[in-house]
Protein backbone atom coordinates (compact mmCIF):
# COMPACT_ATOMS: atom_id res chain seq x y z
CA UNK A 1 0.00 0.00 0.00
CA UNK A 2 1.97 3.19 -1.50
CA UNK A 3 -1.01 5.55 -2.14
CA UNK A 4 -2.46 7.32 1.01
CA UNK A 5 -6.31 7.52 0.01
CA UNK A 6 -6.00 11.37 -0.03
CA UNK A 7 -5.54 12.65 -3.37
CA UNK A 8 -4.84 15.98 -2.11
CA UNK A 9 -1.42 14.37 -0.29
CA UNK A 10 -0.46 11.78 -3.14
CA UNK A 11 -0.45 14.44 -5.51
CA UNK A 12 1.82 16.78 -3.17
CA UNK A 13 3.92 13.97 -2.21
CA UNK A 14 4.44 13.34 -6.84
CA UNK A 15 5.52 17.14 -6.99
CA UNK A 16 7.62 17.03 -4.01
CA UNK A 17 9.59 13.54 -5.50
CA UNK A 18 10.62 15.21 -8.50
CA UNK A 19 12.09 18.38 -7.00
CA UNK A 20 13.88 16.37 -4.40
CA UNK A 21 15.38 13.87 -6.90
CA UNK A 22 15.96 16.41 -9.05
CA UNK A 23 17.64 18.71 -6.66
CA UNK A 24 19.79 15.49 -5.06
CA UNK A 25 21.03 15.06 -8.58
CA UNK A 26 22.07 18.73 -9.06
CA UNK A 27 23.53 18.85 -5.45
CA UNK A 28 26.04 15.97 -6.56
CA UNK A 29 27.91 18.50 -9.02
CA UNK A 30 28.86 20.65 -5.84
CA UNK A 31 32.72 20.73 -5.98
CA UNK A 32 32.19 19.14 -9.65
CA UNK A 33 31.25 21.61 -11.65
CA UNK A 34 33.22 23.68 -14.89
CA UNK A 35 34.27 26.54 -12.94
CA UNK A 36 33.68 28.25 -9.69
CA UNK A 37 30.53 30.45 -10.75
CA UNK A 38 28.63 27.26 -12.24
CA UNK A 39 28.77 25.18 -8.76
CA UNK A 40 27.53 28.43 -7.31
CA UNK A 41 24.97 28.39 -9.65
CA UNK A 42 24.14 24.93 -9.62
CA UNK A 43 23.85 24.98 -5.63
CA UNK A 44 21.79 27.44 -5.83
CA UNK A 45 19.24 25.57 -8.22
CA UNK A 46 19.31 22.84 -6.48
CA UNK A 47 18.54 24.48 -2.96
CA UNK A 48 15.41 26.17 -4.63
CA UNK A 49 14.36 22.10 -5.94
CA UNK A 50 15.37 20.67 -2.52
CA UNK A 51 13.71 23.72 -0.67
CA UNK A 52 10.50 23.37 -3.04
CA UNK A 53 10.02 19.78 -1.83
CA UNK A 54 10.76 20.33 1.63
CA UNK A 55 7.79 22.83 1.12
CA UNK A 56 6.08 20.45 -0.27
CA UNK A 57 6.22 16.90 2.34
CA UNK A 58 5.70 19.11 4.94
CA UNK A 59 2.06 20.36 3.59
CA UNK A 60 1.56 16.75 2.50
CA UNK A 61 2.72 15.46 6.20
CA UNK A 62 0.42 18.20 7.80
CA UNK A 63 -2.66 17.53 5.46
CA UNK A 64 -2.56 13.55 5.82
CA UNK A 65 -2.14 14.24 9.42
CA UNK A 66 -0.78 10.46 10.70
CA UNK A 67 2.12 11.38 12.47
CA UNK A 68 4.60 11.54 9.52
CA UNK A 69 6.76 14.04 9.40
CA UNK A 70 8.48 15.79 6.17
CA UNK A 71 11.39 13.43 6.37
CA UNK A 72 9.41 10.35 7.29
CA UNK A 73 8.00 10.89 3.83
CA UNK A 74 11.28 11.66 2.11
CA UNK A 75 13.64 9.44 3.95
CA UNK A 76 11.65 6.48 5.00
CA UNK A 77 10.08 5.37 1.93
CA UNK A 78 11.43 3.09 -1.12
CA UNK A 79 12.12 3.28 -4.59
CA UNK A 80 8.37 1.35 -5.14
CA UNK A 81 7.12 4.07 -3.37
CA UNK A 82 8.66 6.90 -4.92
CA UNK A 83 6.17 8.81 -7.64
CA UNK A 84 8.78 11.25 -8.93
CA UNK A 85 8.98 11.25 -13.28
CA UNK A 86 11.73 9.42 -14.14
CA UNK A 87 13.32 12.48 -16.03
CA UNK A 88 14.50 13.48 -12.69
CA UNK A 89 16.08 10.51 -11.13
CA UNK A 90 18.54 10.05 -14.59
CA UNK A 91 21.94 10.48 -13.50
CA UNK A 92 23.59 13.93 -13.69
CA UNK A 93 25.45 12.98 -16.31
CA UNK A 94 27.99 15.04 -18.01
CA UNK A 95 27.09 18.79 -18.00
CA UNK A 96 25.31 18.97 -21.24
CA UNK A 97 22.95 16.31 -19.98
CA UNK A 98 22.63 18.26 -16.81
CA UNK A 99 21.79 21.27 -18.96
CA UNK A 100 19.43 19.59 -21.56
CA UNK A 101 17.96 18.18 -18.54
CA UNK A 102 17.17 21.59 -16.93
CA UNK A 103 15.86 23.43 -19.89
CA UNK A 104 13.43 20.58 -20.55
CA UNK A 105 12.24 20.48 -16.84
CA UNK A 106 12.50 24.26 -16.31
CA UNK A 107 10.55 24.93 -19.48
CA UNK A 108 7.52 22.27 -18.12
CA UNK A 109 7.99 23.84 -14.78
CA UNK A 110 7.33 27.56 -15.76
CA UNK A 111 4.25 26.22 -17.85
CA UNK A 112 3.31 23.74 -15.20
CA UNK A 113 3.12 26.29 -12.17
CA UNK A 114 1.97 29.23 -13.94
CA UNK A 115 -1.21 26.88 -14.14
CA UNK A 116 -1.39 25.93 -10.70
CA UNK A 117 -0.99 29.12 -9.04
CA UNK A 118 -4.81 28.77 -10.20
CA UNK A 119 -5.25 26.24 -7.87
CA UNK A 120 -7.95 25.97 -5.40
CA UNK A 121 -5.92 24.73 -3.22
CA UNK A 122 -4.12 27.35 -1.83
CA UNK A 123 -0.95 26.08 -0.54
CA UNK A 124 -0.53 24.38 -3.41
CA UNK A 125 -1.05 28.01 -5.37
CA UNK A 126 1.48 29.95 -2.99
CA UNK A 127 4.08 27.26 -3.80
CA UNK A 128 3.53 27.52 -7.27
CA UNK A 129 3.72 31.43 -7.15
CA UNK A 130 7.05 31.20 -5.02
CA UNK A 131 8.52 28.11 -7.42
CA UNK A 132 7.65 30.53 -10.63
CA UNK A 133 10.15 32.94 -9.51
CA UNK A 134 13.00 30.77 -9.35
CA UNK A 135 11.98 28.49 -12.58
CA UNK A 136 12.32 32.21 -14.10
CA UNK A 137 15.64 32.47 -13.04
CA UNK A 138 16.26 28.57 -13.66
CA UNK A 139 15.04 28.57 -17.76
CA UNK A 140 17.16 32.06 -18.30
CA UNK A 141 20.42 30.38 -16.65
CA UNK A 142 19.17 26.59 -18.87
CA UNK A 143 17.98 28.50 -22.04
CA UNK A 144 21.53 30.63 -22.22
CA UNK A 145 23.68 27.32 -22.16
CA UNK A 146 21.85 25.36 -24.43
CA UNK A 147 22.50 28.13 -26.86
CA UNK A 148 26.35 28.39 -25.89
CA UNK A 149 26.82 24.87 -26.06
CA UNK A 150 24.15 24.13 -29.28
CA UNK A 151 26.52 26.76 -30.96
CA UNK A 152 29.54 26.70 -29.16
CA UNK A 153 32.54 24.38 -30.41
CA UNK A 154 31.61 20.96 -32.00
CA UNK A 155 32.30 18.72 -28.86
CA UNK A 156 30.08 21.12 -27.44
CA UNK A 157 27.32 20.34 -29.95
CA UNK A 158 28.04 16.54 -30.47
CA UNK A 159 27.38 16.07 -26.30
CA UNK A 160 24.76 18.56 -26.31
CA UNK A 161 22.47 16.76 -29.21
CA UNK A 162 23.18 13.35 -27.75
CA UNK A 163 21.87 14.39 -24.17
CA UNK A 164 18.74 15.38 -26.39
CA UNK A 165 18.25 12.27 -28.06
CA UNK A 166 18.57 10.59 -24.68
CA UNK A 167 16.72 12.21 -22.74
CA UNK A 168 13.99 12.82 -25.24
CA UNK A 169 12.53 9.37 -24.11
CA UNK A 170 11.68 10.54 -20.96
CA UNK A 171 9.91 13.81 -22.36
CA UNK A 172 6.67 12.52 -22.66
CA UNK A 173 6.18 11.28 -19.11
CA UNK A 174 5.94 14.62 -18.00
CA UNK A 175 2.68 15.48 -19.56
CA UNK A 176 0.82 12.21 -18.62
CA UNK A 177 -2.52 12.50 -16.64
CA UNK A 178 -3.91 9.31 -14.83
CA UNK A 179 -6.94 8.81 -12.61
CA UNK A 180 -5.70 10.27 -9.76
CA UNK A 181 -4.55 14.25 -11.74
CA UNK A 182 -7.50 13.45 -13.67
CA UNK A 183 -10.21 13.57 -10.84
CA UNK A 184 -7.81 16.97 -9.21
CA UNK A 185 -7.72 18.52 -12.25
CA UNK A 186 -11.71 18.77 -12.34
CA UNK A 187 -11.81 19.68 -8.98
CA UNK A 188 -9.63 22.42 -10.10
CA UNK A 189 -7.23 21.63 -7.65
CA UNK A 190 -4.57 19.64 -9.85
CA UNK A 191 -2.79 20.88 -13.46
CA UNK A 192 -3.81 19.54 -16.80
CA UNK A 193 -0.34 18.53 -18.26
CA UNK A 194 -1.84 17.36 -21.23
CA UNK A 195 -2.61 20.58 -22.53
CA UNK A 196 0.95 21.82 -21.66
CA UNK A 197 2.51 19.81 -24.22
CA UNK A 198 1.95 22.30 -27.76
CA UNK A 199 3.30 25.50 -26.08
CA UNK A 200 6.73 23.53 -24.40
CA UNK A 201 7.24 22.03 -27.84
CA UNK A 202 7.31 25.50 -29.62
CA UNK A 203 9.37 26.94 -26.25
CA UNK A 204 11.85 23.87 -26.88
CA UNK A 205 11.87 23.98 -30.60
CA UNK A 206 12.84 28.08 -30.86
CA UNK A 207 15.59 27.45 -28.35
CA UNK A 208 17.08 24.34 -29.81
CA UNK A 209 16.82 26.01 -33.68
CA UNK A 210 19.01 28.86 -32.42
CA UNK A 211 21.44 26.17 -30.73
CA UNK A 212 21.83 24.43 -33.91
CA UNK A 213 20.59 21.46 -32.14
CA UNK A 214 17.67 19.29 -33.52
CA UNK A 215 14.69 17.39 -31.97
CA UNK A 216 14.22 14.01 -32.55
CA UNK A 217 11.03 12.82 -34.07
CA UNK A 218 10.61 9.38 -32.65
CA UNK A 219 7.84 8.33 -30.13
CA UNK A 220 9.74 6.26 -27.67
CA UNK A 221 8.18 7.18 -24.50
CA UNK A 222 9.61 5.79 -21.34
CA UNK A 223 7.21 5.84 -18.43
CA UNK A 224 6.17 4.67 -15.05
CA UNK A 225 7.24 7.05 -12.20
CA UNK A 226 4.05 7.62 -10.90
CA UNK A 227 3.51 4.10 -10.24
CA UNK A 228 6.79 3.26 -8.78
CA UNK A 229 8.18 1.57 -11.68
CA UNK A 230 11.60 3.60 -11.80
CA UNK A 231 15.03 3.51 -13.28
CA UNK A 232 17.65 1.33 -11.33
CA UNK A 233 19.19 4.73 -10.75
CA UNK A 234 16.76 5.32 -8.35
CA UNK A 235 17.43 2.91 -5.60
CA UNK A 236 20.93 4.19 -5.53
CA UNK A 237 20.15 8.07 -5.01
CA UNK A 238 18.10 6.87 -2.12
CA UNK A 239 20.29 4.41 -0.98
CA UNK A 240 22.59 7.62 -0.33
CA UNK A 241 20.21 9.99 0.73
CA UNK A 242 18.45 7.87 3.25
CA UNK A 243 21.74 6.12 4.63
CA UNK A 244 21.97 8.00 8.06
CA UNK A 245 18.17 7.37 8.66
CA UNK A 246 18.21 3.90 7.76
CA UNK A 247 21.45 3.16 9.96
CA UNK A 248 20.04 4.95 12.48
CA UNK A 249 16.34 4.89 12.96
CA UNK A 250 14.37 6.52 15.16
CA UNK A 251 17.07 9.69 15.69
CA UNK A 252 16.56 13.33 15.45
CA UNK A 253 19.40 15.06 13.48
CA UNK B 1 67.60 54.07 -14.09
CA UNK B 2 64.26 55.10 -12.15
CA UNK B 3 65.28 53.03 -8.40
CA UNK B 4 68.80 53.79 -7.18
CA UNK B 5 69.57 51.35 -4.17
CA UNK B 6 69.00 54.50 -2.24
CA UNK B 7 65.84 55.26 -3.89
CA UNK B 8 64.95 51.71 -3.03
CA UNK B 9 65.65 51.77 0.66
CA UNK B 10 63.36 55.43 0.53
CA UNK B 11 60.27 53.44 -0.56
CA UNK B 12 60.83 50.88 1.56
CA UNK B 13 61.31 52.69 4.60
CA UNK B 14 57.97 55.12 2.88
CA UNK B 15 56.15 51.78 2.70
CA UNK B 16 56.70 50.63 6.09
CA UNK B 17 55.98 54.13 7.46
CA UNK B 18 52.38 53.58 6.09
CA UNK B 19 52.10 50.55 7.13
CA UNK B 20 53.03 51.77 10.37
CA UNK B 21 50.16 54.37 10.32
CA UNK B 22 47.40 52.05 9.43
CA UNK B 23 46.99 52.47 6.01
CA UNK B 24 46.16 49.68 3.54
CA UNK B 25 47.99 49.17 0.77
CA UNK B 26 46.66 49.06 -2.61
CA UNK B 27 46.93 47.32 -6.00
CA UNK B 28 48.59 50.28 -7.39
CA UNK B 29 51.10 51.44 -4.80
CA UNK B 30 54.69 50.70 -4.41
CA UNK B 31 55.35 47.53 -2.75
CA UNK B 32 58.38 45.62 -1.91
CA UNK B 33 58.50 42.24 -4.38
CA UNK B 34 58.44 39.97 -1.02
CA UNK B 35 55.48 41.59 0.42
CA UNK B 36 54.07 41.40 -2.88
CA UNK B 37 54.91 37.65 -3.02
CA UNK B 38 54.13 37.01 0.80
CA UNK B 39 50.51 38.52 0.46
CA UNK B 40 49.95 36.86 -3.04
CA UNK B 41 50.76 33.61 -1.81
CA UNK B 42 48.66 33.44 1.44
CA UNK B 43 45.76 34.95 -0.52
CA UNK B 44 45.86 31.88 -3.45
CA UNK B 45 46.51 29.97 -0.34
CA UNK B 46 43.56 31.26 1.13
CA UNK B 47 41.47 31.07 -1.85
CA UNK B 48 42.59 26.85 -2.81
CA UNK B 49 41.84 26.12 1.12
CA UNK B 50 37.92 27.97 0.39
CA UNK B 51 37.66 25.49 -2.84
CA UNK B 52 39.38 22.13 -1.51
CA UNK B 53 37.45 22.80 1.64
CA UNK B 54 33.87 22.22 -0.27
CA UNK B 55 35.12 18.70 -0.69
CA UNK B 56 34.79 16.87 2.45
CA UNK B 57 31.78 18.90 3.59
CA UNK B 58 30.22 17.94 -0.10
CA UNK B 59 31.02 14.44 0.83
CA UNK B 60 28.11 14.48 2.69
CA UNK B 61 25.63 16.98 0.90
CA UNK B 62 23.88 14.10 -0.82
CA UNK B 63 23.66 11.77 2.69
CA UNK B 64 22.49 14.79 4.87
CA UNK B 65 20.07 12.77 7.19
CA UNK B 66 17.26 15.32 6.96
CA UNK B 67 15.80 18.11 4.68
CA UNK B 68 16.61 20.81 7.00
CA UNK B 69 20.44 19.82 7.35
CA UNK B 70 20.98 19.29 3.31
CA UNK B 71 19.67 22.51 2.49
CA UNK B 72 21.89 24.15 5.27
CA UNK B 73 24.86 22.08 4.34
CA UNK B 74 24.32 23.38 0.79
CA UNK B 75 24.24 26.85 1.56
CA UNK B 76 27.08 26.55 4.01
CA UNK B 77 29.44 25.10 1.14
CA UNK B 78 27.78 27.47 -1.55
CA UNK B 79 29.13 30.60 0.68
CA UNK B 80 32.81 28.47 0.54
CA UNK B 81 32.58 28.45 -3.25
CA UNK B 82 31.82 32.42 -3.36
CA UNK B 83 35.05 32.86 -0.69
CA UNK B 84 36.83 31.16 -3.07
CA UNK B 85 35.74 33.25 -6.02
CA UNK B 86 36.50 37.13 -3.81
CA UNK B 87 39.93 35.58 -2.93
CA UNK B 88 40.73 34.46 -6.27
CA UNK B 89 39.52 38.36 -7.36
CA UNK B 90 41.81 39.93 -4.11
CA UNK B 91 44.63 37.65 -6.07
CA UNK B 92 43.99 38.75 -9.03
CA UNK B 93 44.74 42.36 -8.09
CA UNK B 94 48.33 41.27 -7.55
CA UNK B 95 48.67 40.06 -11.10
CA UNK B 96 48.10 36.39 -10.66
CA UNK B 97 45.18 35.03 -12.84
CA UNK B 98 42.83 32.50 -10.98
CA UNK B 99 44.08 29.89 -13.84
CA UNK B 100 47.49 30.08 -13.07
CA UNK B 101 46.65 30.34 -9.38
CA UNK B 102 44.53 26.69 -9.97
CA UNK B 103 48.05 25.38 -12.13
CA UNK B 104 50.33 25.84 -9.51
CA UNK B 105 47.96 24.41 -7.26
CA UNK B 106 47.64 21.16 -9.43
CA UNK B 107 51.47 21.37 -9.74
CA UNK B 108 51.60 21.29 -5.61
CA UNK B 109 53.60 24.24 -6.18
CA UNK B 110 50.67 26.15 -4.12
CA UNK B 111 48.82 24.83 -1.00
CA UNK B 112 45.92 24.45 0.56
CA UNK B 113 44.71 24.06 4.42
CA UNK B 114 45.85 20.72 5.23
CA UNK B 115 42.78 20.42 7.57
CA UNK B 116 40.97 19.03 4.60
CA UNK B 117 43.05 16.23 4.05
CA UNK B 118 41.36 14.43 6.68
CA UNK B 119 38.29 12.46 5.59
CA UNK B 120 34.87 12.96 6.73
CA UNK B 121 33.87 9.85 8.23
CA UNK B 122 30.05 10.10 10.21
CA UNK B 123 27.70 12.79 9.89
CA UNK B 124 28.99 14.03 12.95
CA UNK B 125 32.32 15.33 11.09
CA UNK B 126 30.07 17.53 9.51
CA UNK B 127 29.45 19.04 12.62
CA UNK B 128 33.06 18.95 14.13
CA UNK B 129 33.99 21.01 10.61
CA UNK B 130 31.53 23.67 11.12
CA UNK B 131 31.63 24.42 14.62
CA UNK B 132 35.78 23.88 14.90
CA UNK B 133 37.27 24.24 11.68
CA UNK B 134 35.36 27.56 10.62
CA UNK B 135 35.50 28.06 14.34
CA UNK B 136 38.97 28.52 13.63
CA UNK B 137 39.02 29.95 10.36
CA UNK B 138 36.92 32.97 12.27
CA UNK B 139 39.68 33.48 15.00
CA UNK B 140 42.10 33.86 11.72
CA UNK B 141 40.14 36.03 9.54
CA UNK B 142 38.71 38.03 12.37
CA UNK B 143 42.57 38.95 12.95
CA UNK B 144 42.89 39.33 8.94
CA UNK B 145 40.43 41.97 8.54
CA UNK B 146 42.75 44.39 9.60
CA UNK B 147 45.39 42.98 7.46
CA UNK B 148 47.68 45.62 5.57
CA UNK B 149 46.75 44.74 2.03
CA UNK B 150 43.10 46.53 0.91
CA UNK B 151 41.78 44.18 -1.15
CA UNK B 152 42.87 40.90 1.18
CA UNK B 153 41.40 42.79 4.28
CA UNK B 154 37.96 43.86 2.36
CA UNK B 155 37.38 40.35 1.34
CA UNK B 156 38.02 39.05 4.85
CA UNK B 157 35.03 41.48 6.30
CA UNK B 158 32.86 40.37 3.92
CA UNK B 159 33.85 37.02 4.24
CA UNK B 160 33.64 37.17 8.04
CA UNK B 161 30.10 37.94 7.88
CA UNK B 162 28.73 34.64 6.51
CA UNK B 163 31.13 32.61 8.53
CA UNK B 164 29.40 32.63 12.23
CA UNK B 165 26.26 31.31 10.52
CA UNK B 166 29.00 28.25 9.30
CA UNK B 167 30.09 28.12 13.08
CA UNK B 168 26.27 28.15 14.58
CA UNK B 169 25.42 25.23 11.69
CA UNK B 170 28.01 22.89 13.21
CA UNK B 171 27.26 23.65 16.28
CA UNK B 172 23.74 23.12 15.99
CA UNK B 173 24.31 19.40 14.39
CA UNK B 174 26.68 18.90 17.85
CA UNK B 175 23.96 20.16 20.02
CA UNK B 176 21.28 17.80 18.57
CA UNK B 177 23.71 14.99 18.78
CA UNK B 178 25.29 14.88 22.24
CA UNK B 179 22.30 15.52 23.33
CA UNK B 180 20.49 12.62 21.07
CA UNK B 181 21.04 8.60 21.64
CA UNK B 182 23.85 6.84 22.70
CA UNK B 183 25.08 6.23 19.24
CA UNK B 184 24.48 9.71 18.47
CA UNK B 185 26.56 11.10 21.26
CA UNK B 186 29.63 8.48 20.74
CA UNK B 187 29.49 9.78 16.91
CA UNK B 188 30.09 13.57 18.04
CA UNK B 189 32.52 12.73 20.75
CA UNK B 190 34.75 10.70 17.86
CA UNK B 191 34.84 13.68 15.87
CA UNK B 192 35.26 16.31 18.35
CA UNK B 193 38.84 14.01 19.42
CA UNK B 194 39.77 13.47 15.77
CA UNK B 195 39.36 16.91 14.52
CA UNK B 196 40.33 19.22 17.42
CA UNK B 197 44.41 18.46 16.93
CA UNK B 198 44.17 19.35 13.44
CA UNK B 199 41.95 22.27 14.26
CA UNK B 200 44.48 23.38 16.38
CA UNK B 201 46.81 22.54 13.91
CA UNK B 202 45.11 25.32 11.41
CA UNK B 203 46.75 28.09 13.46
CA UNK B 204 50.46 27.36 11.63
CA UNK B 205 53.57 25.67 13.44
CA UNK B 206 54.09 27.22 17.37
CA UNK B 207 55.80 31.16 16.61
CA UNK B 208 59.08 29.71 17.53
CA UNK B 209 59.38 27.38 14.73
CA UNK B 210 57.56 29.80 12.23
CA UNK B 211 60.90 31.88 10.33
CA UNK B 212 58.42 33.79 8.19
CA UNK B 213 56.19 35.48 10.82
CA UNK B 214 58.17 38.13 12.18
CA UNK B 215 58.82 39.80 9.20
CA UNK B 216 54.68 39.04 8.18
CA UNK B 217 53.77 40.57 11.77
CA UNK B 218 56.33 43.68 10.48
CA UNK B 219 54.60 44.30 7.27
CA UNK B 220 50.97 43.77 9.46
CA UNK B 221 50.30 41.18 6.90
CA UNK B 222 49.38 38.82 10.12
CA UNK B 223 47.97 40.78 13.12
CA UNK B 224 48.51 37.83 15.48
CA UNK B 225 51.31 35.23 16.07
CA UNK B 226 49.95 31.88 15.61
CA UNK B 227 50.04 30.87 19.24
CA UNK B 228 48.02 33.47 20.15
CA UNK B 229 45.34 32.82 17.81
CA UNK B 230 45.46 29.35 18.85
CA UNK B 231 44.96 30.43 22.42
CA UNK B 232 42.00 32.16 21.58
CA UNK B 233 40.18 29.53 20.06
CA UNK B 234 41.14 26.94 22.50
CA UNK B 235 40.00 28.96 25.38
CA UNK B 236 36.66 29.76 23.47
CA UNK B 237 35.99 26.59 22.90
CA UNK B 238 36.63 24.85 25.75
CA UNK B 239 33.57 26.14 27.43
CA UNK B 240 31.72 24.91 24.18
CA UNK B 241 32.59 21.61 24.75
CA UNK B 242 31.22 22.04 28.27
CA UNK B 243 28.58 22.88 27.25
CA UNK B 244 27.96 20.10 24.92
CA UNK B 245 28.52 17.85 27.66
CA UNK B 246 31.25 15.74 25.89
CA UNK B 247 34.42 14.88 27.13
CA UNK B 248 37.46 16.62 26.72
CA UNK B 249 39.47 15.48 23.73
CA UNK B 250 42.69 15.53 25.50
CA UNK B 251 43.72 15.17 29.23
CA UNK B 252 46.17 17.97 29.44
CA UNK B 253 43.46 20.63 28.76
CA UNK B 254 43.36 22.14 32.34
CA UNK B 255 42.68 25.48 33.00
CA UNK B 256 46.07 27.53 34.39
CA UNK B 257 45.13 29.85 36.54
CA UNK B 258 48.39 31.85 36.50
CA UNK B 259 48.67 32.32 32.51
CA UNK B 260 44.84 33.01 32.78
CA UNK B 261 44.22 30.53 29.71
CA UNK B 262 43.65 27.10 29.44
CA UNK B 263 46.86 24.73 28.87
CA UNK B 264 46.52 22.35 26.07
CA UNK B 265 49.24 19.96 25.83
CA UNK B 266 51.92 19.26 22.99
CA UNK B 267 50.47 19.04 20.15
CA UNK B 268 51.60 16.34 17.11
CA UNK B 269 53.77 18.36 15.15
CA UNK B 270 55.26 15.28 12.95
CA UNK B 271 52.44 14.19 12.41
CA UNK B 272 51.39 17.68 11.19
CA UNK B 273 53.87 17.71 9.16
CA UNK B 274 54.03 14.20 7.74
CA UNK B 275 50.24 15.15 6.60
CA UNK B 276 51.43 18.60 4.79
CA UNK B 277 54.29 16.54 2.93
CA UNK B 278 51.52 14.17 1.43
CA UNK B 279 50.72 11.48 4.04
CA UNK B 280 47.10 12.58 5.22
CA UNK B 281 44.75 9.95 4.05
CA UNK B 282 43.07 12.59 1.56
CA UNK B 283 45.60 14.54 0.12
CA UNK B 284 45.88 13.01 -3.49
CA UNK B 285 42.19 12.73 -3.68
CA UNK B 286 41.26 16.28 -3.05
CA UNK B 287 44.12 16.98 -5.88
CA UNK B 288 43.02 14.39 -8.10
CA UNK B 289 39.18 15.42 -7.75
CA UNK B 290 40.09 19.25 -7.90
CA UNK B 291 41.79 18.38 -10.94
CA UNK B 292 39.41 16.07 -12.58
CA UNK B 293 36.95 18.53 -12.14
CA UNK B 294 39.05 21.05 -13.39
CA UNK B 295 39.70 19.09 -16.71
CA UNK B 296 36.40 17.85 -17.48
CA UNK B 297 34.96 21.31 -17.53
CA UNK B 298 37.45 22.19 -20.07
CA UNK B 299 34.96 21.17 -23.21
CA UNK B 300 32.68 23.68 -21.55
CA UNK B 301 34.64 26.53 -21.26
CA UNK B 302 36.37 26.21 -24.41
CA UNK B 303 32.34 26.24 -25.31
CA UNK B 304 31.31 29.03 -23.96
CA UNK B 305 34.70 30.93 -25.34
CA UNK B 306 33.94 29.75 -28.84
CA UNK B 307 30.29 30.98 -28.55
CA UNK B 308 31.61 34.83 -26.99
CA UNK B 309 33.65 35.10 -29.66
CA UNK B 310 30.65 33.62 -32.74
CA UNK B 311 28.66 36.29 -31.33
CA UNK B 312 30.77 39.18 -31.12
CA UNK B 313 31.97 38.52 -34.85
CA UNK B 314 28.10 38.36 -35.59
CA UNK B 315 27.79 41.53 -34.29
CA UNK B 316 30.68 43.20 -35.64
CA UNK B 317 29.68 41.84 -39.45
CA UNK B 318 26.15 43.37 -38.51
CA UNK B 319 27.28 46.70 -37.76
FE1 LIG C 1 34.94 30.29 4.05
FE1 LIG D 1 33.12 28.83 6.36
Amino acid sequence: MTETNTPIVDYTIRLADDSLTLGHRLSEWCSNGPFLEEDIALINVSLDYVGRARMLYAYAAETENQGRSEDDICYLRDTREYRNLLINELPKGDFAFTIVRQFFVDTFNLLFYTELLNSKDSTLAAIAGKSIKETKYHLRRSKDWMVRLGDGTEESHNRCQAAIDELWDYVTEMFDMDELETGLAAQGVAVDRTALREQWQQIVKEVTDEATLTLPDHDIAIRGGRTGIHTEHLGYLLAELQYVQRAYPGNTW
Amino acid sequence: MPNSEANLEQLEVDFQARIDAEERIEPKDWMPEKYRKTVLRQMSQHAHSEVIGMQPEGNWITRAPSLHRKIVLLAKVQDEAGHGLYLYSAAETLGATREELVQLMHEGKAKYSSIFNYPTLTWADIGAIGWLVDGAAIVNQVALQRTSYGPYSRSMIRICKEESFHQRQGYEIMLKLANGSPEQKAMAQDALNRFWEPSLMMFGPTDADSPNSAQSMKWKIKRKSNDELRQAFVDQTIKQIEVLGLEMPSKDIKWNEERGHYDFGELNWDEFFAVIKGNGPCNRQRLAHHKKAHDEGAWVREAARAYEAKKKARAEKAA
